[in-house]
């Protein structure tokens, strides 16, 4: 009897182990010292570490060209890329230049909107990541009335 | 009590598109009230999005996320009767969760 309830918590244990190894998405914990990197290098360099990072046409960064109020600032990011595990929004002149980070898994489409302030007219970097490397677009927003204090 | 997140769906075949809305004030640390009082930080740090149970998307947001956030993003193979979950974290330790499910 004893062996048996012994026997029934290894099976338990073995199940709660396979259960964890197949959760698909391992997301990495919150990087803070990327979000309170000053420099857009240094954000880059704390999320990304040495992996290569090469501009490509295959990620589209979509923003205004010109932004009436720095408060809310549409951006969608898209990519035809395979494998994509994460998508980084930079915001280049913002005090922290890293707003966003959004770690998917592949029933995720590379394609994600989401709305950011910015202080000041910049250009925003959008870095799409994937196992070859690090995959960056930029585009210039002009901002009329900037979005950070007041 | 924080309101709870607002997730709006759609099906077209096996793609869902979701966009969501989560009320939070956003507050970057930086903004000074009338009387010119830094306005302390507090901002949405983490969002999980579930799909049947099985965590999908994990975004992390600095303060310069803009107020009331919005997210949309698209579920590749989805069907009627599956659910999908938002919930956040923010730097107070506040959380609020929103749940639809595919019609």
């Amino acid at each position: 009897m004893q062996f048996d309830i012994k026997r029934r918590r290894l099976v338990q244990g073995l199940l709660a182990l396979t259960a964890l190894a197949i959760v698909p998405l391992r997301a990495l914990a919150r990087n803070k010292e990327a979000f309170e990197a000053t420099s857009p290098d240094d954000a880059l360099k704390s999320l990304f570490g040495d992996k290569a990072v090469s501009d490509s046409d295959q990620v589209s960064l979509k923003v205004p060209d010109i932004a009436e109020n720095g408060a809310v600032v549409p951006v969608t990011v898209e990519s035809s890329l395979a494998g994509v595990a994460s998508i980084s929004i930079i915001v280049i002149e913002n005090p922290n230049p890293l707003s966003a980070r959004f770690q998917m898994n592949p029933a995720v489409a590379a394609n994600i909107s989401t709305r950011i302030k910015m202080g000041q007219s910049s250009d925003v970097v959008a870095a799409v990541e994937t196992d070859e490397g690090v995959f960056v677009t930029r585009k210039n927003v002009k901002v009329t009335i900037g979005g950070c204090g007041g | 009590m924080a309101k709870p997140v607002k997730i709006r769906a759609k099906l077209k075949g096996e793609v869902a598109s979701i966009k969501s809305l989560m009320p939070h004030p956003m507050e970057t640390g930086t903004r000074k009230d009338p009387e010119g009082n830094v306005v302390a930080a507090h901002y949405i740090e983490t969002v999980t999005c579930e799909h049947n149970g099985e965590t999908i998307v994990v975004a992390d947001w600095g303060p310069s996320v803009s107020k009331n956030p919005y997210f949309a993003f698209q579920i590749l193979s989805a069907k009627t009767g599956d659910t999908v979950k938002i919930s956040w974290t923010d730097n107070l330790g506040e959380t609020s969760t929103g749940e639809t499910t595919l019609k």
